[in-house]
C-alpha cells in the first residue's frame, strides 16, 4: 500500500488550474463522494468522542454539572487506581513479550524446514476470539489438577520430587491424648516400658487409607519395651464408637512414624506402624512423650494459585502472548523476508558468530517493524477487556482491574456514567500519544 | 436501588429451568387432556371447574406480559398463560425481557408501547417502577383475591408508599443447606436444628474424614446469603431491615456478632473445601457439583443454597430426595431464618384484562399450575402441598410458607447495586476478603460500612 501511495505522488502530467486536484477531480464532486464516510463517521465516531467528553463533567444521573468530580475519582478511587497500575503492567510486559517472542518465532522459523507449518500453528490462537480464548484459559489455569493443565504440570513436577504423605487431613478426635505440635501431634502424658500407648486419631478419608491397612488390634504389653496402636478412631455410620479403643471394623494407621521424645525434645527413639497400627519402642523411650511428626500429616501439594489475586495479571497476560505472539511473527517474518541477504552474509564472512549476526544485524535492520508491532500491540492492551472479564474469577476481578473493565463496570453495573466516561476520555488521551507515534512513522516509511 | 443484581438473577432463572425439564415433559400429557376436556368452558366465561376464582370474560382482548424466564421456566409459565387465555378469551402474549429488567421496560415504554404487565425481580424494582410512574397499582378484584391468599408480609413487599402494586407470584427459598446423604450416613450424622448443632454435625463429618462445606466464594453473593440468614436469625428481623436500609451502621455490634458466628465455620482449617483460597476460585455450580459427585467421598458434605441449587445437583448423578436431600438453614438465634426472593407481576397498563391478569396471578389455581411442573415455589398460602411434584420441593414450600412474616428478602438485592450487586465490589468483594482473613472481623466491618457509605450515599 505504501508504494502504491509514493507511486502516486508524482505530480500527473497535467495539473493547469487550480480548482482541479493532482487527478483532476472537481472539489466539489471530491466532496460530495466523500460525504457518506464523514457523516458516518461523525456520527459514529466524532459525535461519540464528543459526548462522552461532555458527559464526564456531569454526574452519575446526568441532570447536574459536576465539574472535575469525575477526574478526581479517577485518581482517588481505590479500584481505578488498581486498574491504572494493572494497565501499566499490561503496557510494558505484554507488548514487548509478545514482541520478542515473535522476533525469537520468526527467526528461527526462517531456518527449519517445516517453517510454514510451524507459523501457522503459531498463528492459530489468532484465529480464536478473545472469548473464546477467556474460557479456554480459565480452564487451563483452574486451581484443580485434574482439570487445570498448568496446575497438572505444576504438581506433577513438583511431586516428582516431593511426596505427600498418606494422613493429610487426621486429626486428634474428643478428648484424644494427643494435642497439636509442629504441625504434627504429641501425647500429653509420658510414655513407660511395660504399659501399653494409644495414638487414636479420625478424619482419614476411607479412600486414602494406605492399602496395606488392616483392622487395628490393641497392642499388648511387653516387658522392657513400650507398646502401642495407632489407628482410625472412627467406625463407618458409628462415629467414634468406643472412644480411645481400636473397635472391630476400624483400620490402623500402616506406615505413620512415630517418634519418642524426651524432655529437652530430642528425638530418643522412633519407629513405624505395622500394617494393623502397633508400634514397639525400645526400653530408652521409657519416660519421654510420643510423637507423631508433621511428615505424616503434610496435606497433598495443590499447585500454584493461578488466578488468586498475586498472580492473576501475570496469569492473564500469558494468555494474551499465547494469542498476539502469532500475530508478531507474522508481521516480523514479513519484515525479515525484505531483509536484503547480502548484509548477513557478509557478517557472516566477517567471521561474526550466529548470535552477533541476529543481535548487530538482524534486530537493527528490523528495527522500525519492530518498533509499528510493539506500538500497535500497545493500542490493542490498553483496551483490554474480554480476556480478564473472562479470565479472573469474581474473588479476584478487583486484583485483575483494567481501565476498561473498570470503565464497564462503573458505567453498566454501577450506575456511574459519569465517571464510566471520564475514565474513556482518559483511556483516549493515554492511547493518542500511541498512535500519533505511529502514525508519524507511517509517514515515514511512505516517503522512503 | 438501581436495577438489580444481574448475575444473580440470570444465575437463578438459568439455575430454575433446567431443574424443570423433567417435570415438564411429564406433565405436558396431563395439562393437554385439560385442554380438550375445557373447550367448551370458553363460552361460559366466569368459572372453571373446581376453582373459586371469577373472572371477566375478555374476548378480543390482547396482553404483554414481560419476564426475564426463558426456558423451561418460560415454557411452563406459558402454561399458565394458557390457562387464562382459556378461562377469560383474552390473548397473551409472553414477551422475553432482558435483565436488568426495569432497563428493559424503560426503553419500551420510551418507544410507547409498554407491556400490560411486568414481573419484577426486586422490591427495589418495583418501587423504582412507581417512582418513574410506569406501575398502576392493583384493582379491588386483584387486591382481594391478593388479601386471601398471602400473608400481610408477602403483600406488604409489593406495595410502595402504602398502595398495592406487585403480587409476588413467585418465590424462592434461599434458607436451605443441601448435604450428600451418603456422607451424613457414613459420619452417623444428623440434620442440625440449631447452629451449635450444625457445628456438630461438621465436626462428625470432618471426623470421618470429609470436609464438611463447600462455598461458592468467586461468586460473591453465595457469601452475602450465608450472611443474611447468620444475622437474620441471630439480629431478628428488625435489625435486618434497618441494616437493609442502612440505618444502622455495618460496625454495628450485631454484625460483628454474626460475622464472629460465621467464622466459626469458614475459619476453621478443613472446614470450607479447598480452604479458603480454592473457596474464592469455586464458582456457585462448581460448589453444588463438587458437593455431589464422588460418591460418599466427595470434595465436601454439605453446600449453602436456595432451591435453585437442585438445577446443579441436576447435573450430577445424585438423584434429589435420595443421594442430595435438603435441611432449612438452622436457627443461629431463637428461630431459624428464611431469606427469600421472588418476582412480583406488576400493572404497567391499565386495563380490565390486565386486571384480570394479575387477580389470576394472585389465585391458587395459577399458582398450582406452575407447581405442578416442578422448580417453582409459590409464597401463596392456599395453594396445597400436593400440587407439588416431590418431597423435597414440598418441604422446601412449607419452610417458606411456614415462616409467615418472618421471611425477609434478600438483603443484598435490597441494597444499591454498587453495594450488594456487583462482582469484586462492596459487599461482594468484603465477604469474599473476610473469607480469606475471618479473623479480621472488625477490619471487614470497617470496610463494609465504608463500602455501603459511599453506595447509599450517592443517592441510588
Amino acid at each position: 500500500m505504501a508504494s502504491a501511495a509514493a507511486a502516486g505522488a508524482p505530480p500527473g502530467p497535467a495539473a493547469p488550474k487550480s480548482r482541479k486536484s493532482v487527478t483532476g477531480t472537481r472539489k466539489a464532486v471530491a466532496g460530495l463522494f466523500l460525504l457518506p464516510a464523514l457523516v458516518l463517521l461523525g456520527a459514529l465516531v466524532v459525535y461519540p468522542i464528543g459526548y462522552s467528553v461532555v458527559r464526564s463533567f456531569y454526574n452519575a444521573s446526568g441532570d447536574g454539572f459536576a465539574g472535575f468530580d469525575n477526574y478526581k475519582a479517577l485518581f482517588t478511587d481505590d479500584g481505578i487506581r488498581t486498574a491504572l497500575k494493572n494497565n501499566i503492567i499490561w503496557v510494558v510486559f505484554a507488548p514487548t513479550v509478545a514482541t520478542a517472542l515473535g522476533l525469537v518465532f520468526a527467526v528461527l522459523t526462517e531456518r527449519v524446514r517445516w517453517g510454514t507449518a510451524f507459523k501457522l500453528v503459531v498463528f492459530m490462537p489468532m484465529a480464536i476470539s478473545m472469548l473464546a480464548a477467556g474460557i479456554i484459559f480459565r480452564l487451563v489455569y483452574d486451581q484443580d489438577p485434574n482439570k487445570g493443565v498448568a496446575n497438572a504440570v505444576w504438581v506433577g513436577v513438583h511431586d516428582t520430587f516431593a511426596q505427600s504423605s498418606a494422613f493429610p487431613k487426621a486429626h486428634p478426635g474428643r478428648e484424644s491424648p494427643l494435642k497439636a505440635d509442629q504441625g504434627g501431634f504429641i501425647t500429653t502424658a509420658t510414655v513407660h516400658t511395660g504399659r501399653t500407648v494409644t495414638l487414636p486419631l479420625v478424619g482419614v478419608a476411607p479412600d486414602q487409607m494406605p492399602g496395606d491397612a488392616k483392622k487395628a488390634v490393641a497392642a499388648k504389653p511387653e516387658p522392657g519395651k513400650i507398646t502401642g496402636t495407632t489407628w482410625q478412631d472412627f467406625t463407618r455410620g458409628k462415629g467414634v464408637g468406643r472412644l480411645g479403643a481400636p473397635d472391630p471394623s476400624e483400620l490402623g494407621y500402616a506406615g505413620m512414624r512415630i517418634e519418642a521424645v524426651d524432655t529437652a525434645g530430642q528425638v530418643v527413639a522412633s519407629t513405624k506402624a505395622a500394617s494393623d497400627g502397633t508400634f514397639t519402642l525400645p526400653a530408652k523411650a521409657d519416660g519421654a512423650r510420643l510423637r507423631l511428626p508433621a511428615s505424616n500429616f503434610r496435606a497433598p501439594y495443590n499447585g500454584v494459585d493461578w488466578l488468586g489475586p498475586a498472580l492473576v495479571t501475570p496469569a492473564i497476560i500469558g494468555s494474551y502472548v499465547w494469542m498476539w505472539a502469532g500475530f508478531a511473527m507474522v508481521l516480523i517474518a514479513a519484515g525479515l523476508a525484505g531483509v536484503p541477504r547480502e548484509l548477513l552474509e557478509a557478517a557472516r564472512v566477517d567471521g561474526a558468530n550466529e548470535w552477533q549476526v541476529f543481535r548487530r544485524v538482524t534486530v537493527p535492520l528490523l528495527a522500525p517493524v519492530l518498533a509499528v508491532v510493539t506500538v500497535t500491540l500497545m493500542i490493542n492492551v490498553l483496551k483490554v477487556f474480554d480476556l480478564v472479564y473472562i479470565i479472573a474469577p469474581g474473588s479476584s476481578q478487583d486484583d485483575a482491574n483494567v481501565l476498561a473493565l473498570e470503565l464497564y463496570r462503573k458505567g453498566f453495573s454501577e450506575g456511574q456514567p459519569g465517571i464510566a466516561s471520564a475514565i474513556a476520555v482518559f483511556l483516549l488521551l493515554l492511547v493518542i500519544p500511541v498512535m500519533l507515534f505511529n502514525i508519524r512513522r507511517l509517514r515515514r516509511e511512505v516517503r522512503r | 436501588m438501581r436495577g438489580n443484581s444481574n448475575t444473580i438473577q440470570t444465575h437463578r432463572a438459568v439455575s430454575t429451568l433446567a431443574a424443570l425439564l423433567a417435570g415438564a415433559l411429564a406433565l405436558t400429557a396431563c395439562s393437554s387432556s385439560d385442554h380438550k376436556k375445557d373447550n367448551g368452558g370458553k363460552s361460559s366465561g366466569a368459572t372453571a371447574p373446581g376453582s373459586t376464582l371469577t373472572l371477566p370474560k375478555l374476548d378480543g382482548a390482547t396482553l404483554e406480559v414481560a419476564a426475564v424466564w426463558t426456558g423451561t421456566e418460560q415454557k411452563n409459565f406459558k402454561q399458565v398463560l394458557a390457562e387464562f387465555e382459556k378461562r377469560t378469551g383474552a390473548k397473551v402474549t409472553f414477551v422475553p425481557a432482558q435483565d436488568p429488567i426495569i432497563n428493559f421496560l424503560g426503553s419500551k415504554i420510551a418507544g410507547g408501547q409498554p407491556p400490560d404487565v411486568a414481573l419484577l425481580p426486586q422490591p427495589g424494582a418495583i418501587k423504582q417502577a412507581v417512582d418513574k410512574k410506569w406501575a398502576k397499582p392493583l384493582g379491588a378484584d386483584a387486591l382481594k383475591e391478593l388479601q386471601k391468599n398471602y400473608s400481610p408480609g408477602w403483600q406488604d413487599i409489593g406495595k410502595v408508599g402504602g398502595k398495592q402494586y406487585g403480587v409476588y407470584y413467585k418465590a424462592a427459598n434461599k434458607s436451605l443447606i443441601w448435604y450428600n446423604a451418603k456422607v451424613f450416613e457414613g459420619a452417623g450424622a444428623k440434620e442440625p436444628k440449631t447452629w451449635q448443632e450444625l457445628l456438630k454435625t461438621a465436626q462428625n463429618v470432618y471426623d470421618s474424614g470429609v470436609t464438611p462445606f463447600s462455598v461458592g466464594g468467586a461468586d460473591g453473593w453465595t457469601l452475602t446469603d450465608w450472611f443474611e440468614n447468620v444475622y437474620l436469625s441471630q439480629a431478628g428481623p428488625q435489625r435486618y431491615d434497618q441494616l437493609a436500609q442502612h440505618k444502622i451502621k455495618w460496625t454495628d455490634p450485631s454484625v460483628k456478632q454474626a460475622l464472629t458466628t460465621l467464622a466459626q465455620i469458614w475459619g476453621r482449617k478443613d472446614y470450607v473445601a479447598g480452604g479458603a483460597d480454592g473457596a474464592l476460585q469455586t464458582e456457585f455450580p462448581a460448589s453444588v457439583t463438587q458437593t455431589f459427585t464422588g460418591g460418599d467421598q466427595p470434595k465436601a458434605a454439605m453446600v449453602y443454597e436456595g432451591d435453585f441449587a437442585q438445577v446443579n445437583i441436576g447435573d450430577t448423578k445424585a438423584k434429589v430426595g435420595t443421594d442430595a436431600k435438603v435441611f432449612p438453614f438452622p436457627a443461629v438465634g431463637s428461630s431459624a431464618p428464611v431469606v427469600s426472593g421472588g418476582d412480583a407481576a406488576v400493572i404497567l397498563k391499565d386495563s380490565k384484562a390486565a386486571q384480570a391478569l394479575a387477580t389470576f396471578l394472585a389465585s391458587p389455581d395459577a399458582a398450582t399450575i406452575q407447581a405442578r411442573l416442578g422448580g417453582y415455589l409459590s409464597p401463596n398460602k392456599n395453594v396445597p402441598d400436593s400440587a407439588y411434584p416431590n418431597e423435597v420441593q414440598r418441604t422446601i414450600a412449607k419452610a417458606l410458607v411456614a415462616s409467615g412474616d418472618d421471611f425477609r428478602f434478600d438483603m443484598s438485592d435490597q441494597a444499591p447495586q454498587a453495594f450488594g450487586g456487583t462482582p469484586g465490589k462492596g459487599e461482594w468483594k468484603d465477604l469474599q476478603d473476610f473469607l480469606k482473613n475471618p479473623k479480621d472481623v472488625a477490619g471487614t466491618q470497617a470496610q463494609l460500612e465504608k463500602d455501603a457509605a459511599a453506595a447509599y450515599g450517592n443517592g441510588s
